[in-house]
């Protein structure tokens, strides 16, 4: 199998599971939160790529919950023990979040960035799932890989060195 | 609402606002530059948002990015797009100093005031024809610039539409200066938030829109 074809791409306001010797990774987070969700033992990892804080702001009837915060964690915990994932050795990496554009008009929609991690850190802590690293806010996109092997998150941004959480 | 299904006419109605503004636009960068520029026929598309990240080479691409919020009856976004090659040879351009460098810290700043500058004259040049055609009010804002990757940028125009649906209507236009030898292909791309369609197509008298 070459290189490429082993990762597993997650796109905006969707979710995946992977196990080695897969990866998985999504590309160009701004002020999206991308949240990994891992066990170390069964090598079970989970990416989501949210979008928006809460589903109590979506105006749909029919509204996809991979987009939102409170409602694709459950789904994506869902998804991993379906996967044989342990419940009770769940942890998390997150990252993105970011304030793409500096609004002079601080309106709450345009700080959607820190709206967004601050959701998922809430989530998080009510499936008590502890939260072992970050690389959340400033003003840069990201693009971040899982590797379940190693447990690693690779993130990337612009003219940077990539780093490793 | 749905945004999935616009019909023939609507899609007409969308390309013309946007073949409209880019005529204008195209021409203040014309002046600008002094020098031809050839303009696409805008495509209307209505993408989901990996697709719209795709439409300019995929969410991990690094792009320049100008973006006008719109203010008004219509609100929506604009977003004035440029490679960062494209984007260095238009500063150096404007500036005639060739050896202006966009991504060096030191003279980055002068760089990024011509480009903002630049932007604005040409944004504004296309939201006054919109304006004008559609008799609607449009107030831009000032220009936000951002040099990184396309989904990074795009997602934070698709805030207010993406509580409402899991599409976007695009309207995306091409700009290149007839000079082949080193070309600054622009994109416009306007995102009019949900709520501005209606009025949008009420204005130049296509009702229906339901």
């Amino acid at each position: 199998m070459n290189k490429t074809a082993s990762i597993i791409k997650v796109g905006i306001a969707d979710l995946n599971v992977v196990t080695p010797p897969m990866k998985i990774r999504t590309s160009g987070l701004g002020s999206c939160v991308g949240v990994v969700i891992y066990d170390e033992t069964e090598k079970v990892s989970g990416l989501a790529h949210i979008l928006l804080p809460n589903s109590q702001l979506a105006r749909q009837k029919q509204y996809n919950p991979y987009k939102y915060a409170d409602t694709a964690i459950p789904k994506l915990i869902t998804k991993m023990i379906d996967c044989g994932a342990n419940k009770h050795k769940l942890k998390a990496k997150i990252a993105g979040g970011a304030q793409m554009f500096q609004f002079a008009s601080g309106s709450d929609m345009m700080r959607i960035g820190p709206r967004n991690v601050e959701a998922v850190l809430d989530k998080l802590k009510d499936c008590n799932i502890p939260v072992v690293a970050q690389d959340v806010g400033g003003n840069t996109g990201r693009t971040i890989e899982f590797d379940p092997e190693t447990s690693k998150l690779k993130i990337r941004k612009i003219n940077r060195e990539e780093t490793f959480i | 609402m749905d945004y999935t299904k616009l019909t023939t006419i609507q899609r007409d109605v969308l390309r013309e606002i946007g073949n409209i503004g880019a005529g204008n636009a195209a021409t203040s960068m014309s002046k600008l530059l002094n020098r031809k520029i050839d303009m696409e026929v805008p495509s209307v598309n209505v993408v989901s948002y990996d697709e719209m990240m795709e439409l300019l080479g995929g969410p991990d691409e690094v792009i320049v990015a100008l973006l006008f919020r719109i203010q008004g009856v219509a609100p929506g976004t604009v977003y004035f797009i440029l490679s960062t090659e494209r984007a260095e040879a238009l500063v150096r351009e404007i500036t005639g100093d060739q050896a202006m460098n966009l991504l060096a810290s030191s003279d980055n700043e002068l760089a990024i005031s011509v480009l903002k500058e630049t932007g604005n004259i040409v944004t504004g040049a296309y939201l006054s024809a919109l304006s004008d055609f559609t008799q609607v009010n449009m107030q831009p804002s000032v220009p936000y610039l951002s040099i990184d990757m396309a989904g990074a940028i795009l997602t934070a125009g698709l805030i207010e539409l993406s509580q409402v649906t899991d599409y976007a209507i695009i309207i995306n236009t091409k700009m290149n200066p007839s000079h082949l030898s080193h070309s600054i292909e622009g994109h416009f791309l306007f995102i009019p938030d949900p709520d501005s369609f209606p009025k949008l197509f009420q204005a130049l008298g296509i009702n229906g829109y339901e």
